[in-house]
């Protein structure tokens, strides 16, 4: 049965929820104002909120100096790219883990997840001059095995708990019914696991977006992503805030859009599983 | 054809012994029901047969062919599940199609088949639904239906109607036995409630514990159990067993009277005790006496008893139905 709330404490909900949303909301819109103002106006005190001159400038000036569309397109490529190789190498893994597990799994979950805790700068030396010396660094190649492995933990953990989900009875009952395991992978498992699959895929590509240290650390112009577009706006000549927020703008709004329309499956893919 | 027989048959869980060892005979055409308490076996021992599990020592065969080794598949069988276990993005079609599918055979035929499982299990008007759009009783005859158009050498039913609620479960329990009726195929059938055994079964497997304690027929449980176990567990109400002096006078370490046996009497007899709980059913009337000397002994009596709760009573064990076990459980 729902739980009744008093309207009074309903309202204080509705009011706090809304707070909350539009404290966490406010610096994305700042920026995205800021991009339309001139760079005056932009440390103008006190700032205009609505008020003031709004120009396209920033976003030519920024689409002049550097190529926007190659970085977006080097963005796309290491976030698909190291979400579809994660997805290859963890749905197996996942689904031995799920369906034949050992004594051992729980342990190597927990290890798995425990490479998460360590500071990626720990890492940082022996990464980079494995990368130099392959001849790898300013690669896509390495940026996209990089930010796969970064990431593996999270993918087979999201696909090892929607495999779980599924009852081992309907697995069963399409192996009495004869199907060989290829095939009870295609018809019955598959079908099952897609929405855990997809949301699992759509978070991933997510992070793998908006990660800046290894993106950052490991290129220089060649394989630079939409991270290092931005970052080359906060220069040592001083601070340019309105091309800068230009750039940000210009970098979150693809992902902004992707995950507005699917937010759905986001919200299942955050909860882990969690909710049935 | 569905003969089906168990040598030695062992399963263990790690260290867990689960089945310690059975040896069981079915014949074609069969209904056989194992039965017993939860966790006395007979689900995994369905699952051996199934090929579900494998098994840890002996041999299972089907039609005299060892098929001990054999992938679930190529054993010719078809399982209903407690669950169910439809396939939850296929329609109710589909959920029908998909073993004659796996089977490669030819779209016509398959329509031809689903169409006819279909009439007979009354889900014709629902074959476009997906099974979360139906109910309990008719998901059971999805799966009932999954199973029969694939013309199984055998039917392994796992607790088929223990998701359903009661007055559904008498029904699909007339279905399956006119099921059995129409096709005279063997078939095995897990439950924990000793009426669904007693209605359904031609012959009845008790286990305990992994192991079996008797098999026989429905009526030859009932009127001549081997064992304690046998007796407690075959019959409704449960029968009364008693121990000790009473039970001695009879010459054997417990006795057994059956509730609808017992003889009652406000005027004398061999035992007096006072009316506990009167359940009144209608056509019965279930009387749980406190007797003075043997404990609380349940009587049945026909139809309605002018006995209430605190009154008194004499009861006799009769003669003839008396049933006498030794130390060790066995019936003498």
């Amino acid at each position: 049965m729902a739980r009744a709330v008093p309207p009074r404490r309903k309202l204080a909900f509705t009011v706090l929820a809304w707070a909350v949303g539009l404290t966490l909301f406010f610096p994305v819109l700042w920026t995205i104002l800021t991009s339309f103002k001139t760079e005056g106006e932009a440390i103008a005190t006190p700032p205009a909120f609505l008020f003031f001159d709004w120009t396209l400038e920033n976003y030519v000036e920024v689409q002049e100096r550097s190529n926007y569309l190659r970085h977006a397109m080097n963005s796309v490529i290491i976030s698909v790219g190291s979400t579809l190789l994660g997805l290859l190498v963890a749905i197996p893994a996942a689904w031995s883990m799920a369906f034949s597990p050992t004594r051992r799994t729980k342990d190597i979950l927990m290890w798995m997840l425990s490479t998460k805790m360590l500071p990626a700068v720990g890492v940082l030396m022996p990464i980079y001059l494995m990368c130099q010396w392959m001849g790898l660094l300013d690669s896509l190649i390495s940026l996209v095995a990089i930010l796969m492995l970064m990431n593996l933990p999270i993918i087979v953990w999201m696909l090892y708990t929607y495999f779980k989900e599924i009852p081992g009875d309907i697995l069963e009952a399409a192996r009495m019914d004869g199907a060989s395991l290829s095939k009870e992978i295609i018809y019955v498992l598959t079908p099952m696991a897609v929405p855990g699959i997809a949301s699992t895929m759509l978070l991933n590509i997510i992070l793998a977006w908006n990660e800046a240290f290894w993106t950052l650390n490991l290129t220089a112009s060649k394989a630079a992503p939409l991270t290092a577009f931005i970052a080359s706006y906060s220069s040592p000549e001083g601070l340019f805030w309105a091309k800068l927020s230009a750039a940000s703008t210009l970098a979150i709004a693809p992902i902004l859009v992707m995950g507005w329309f699917s937010q759905k499956q986001l919200v299942r893919g955050l909860t882990f599983g969690a909710v049935k | 054809m569905g003969a089906i027989t168990l040598e030695k048959v062992t399963k263990s869980f790690g260290e867990v012994t689960v089945i310690p060892g059975v040896d069981l005979e079915i014949a074609d055409g069969e209904f056989v029901v194992f039965v017993g308490p939860s966790g006395c076996g007979k689900s995994t021992l369905l699952r051996l047969i199934a090929g579900l599990e494998d098994v840890t020592s002996g041999t299972i065969r089907i039609d005299g062919v060892d098929a001990t080794g054999m992938a679930p598949a190529k054993r010719g069988l078809a399982m209903v599940f407690q669950s169910y276990a439809l396939y939850p993005h296929m329609s109710v079609y589909k959920n029908i199609a998909f073993p004659l599918k796996m089977a490669g055979i030819d779209e016509a035929t398959i329509k031809q088949k689903v169409e006819a499982a279909a009439a007979t299990l009354n889900l014709t008007n629902y074959l476009d639904r997906r099974p979360g759009q139906l109910s309990g009783g008719q998901r059971q005859r999805v799966a009932i239906g999954r199973a029969i158009v694939r013309e199984p050498s055998a039917f392994l039913f796992d607790e088929p109607l223990s998701n359903l609620d009661a007055a559904l479960r008498v029904n699909m329990r007339l279905e399956i036995s006119e099921l059995h009726n129409s096709l005279e195929t063997t078939m095995i059938y897990v439950t924990h409630d000793q009426v669904e055994a007693m209605t359904m079964a031609d012959k009845i497997v008790v286990l305990h514990d992994g192991r079996i304690e008797q098999v026989g027929s429905p009526l030859e449980l009932y009127r001549n159990p081997a064992n304690v176990f046998v007796a407690g567990f075959i019959g409704s109400p449960k029968m009364n067993l008693i121990e000790g002096a009473a039970a001695g006078k009879y010459d054997a370490h417990t006795i057994g009277i059956r509730p609808e046996h017992v003889e009652l009497s406000t005027e004398g007899g061999e035992w007096s005790g006072v009316v506990g709980v009167a359940e009144h059913l209608g056509s019965d009337t279930f009387l749980h006496v406190h007797a003075d000397e043997v404990g609380t002994v349940t009587a049945r009596v026909s139809g309605e008893y002018g006995l209430r709760h605190g009154d008194k009573v004499w009861l006799t064990p009769p003669a003839d139905r008396l049933y006498r076990f030794g130390a060790d459980g066995l019936a003498l």
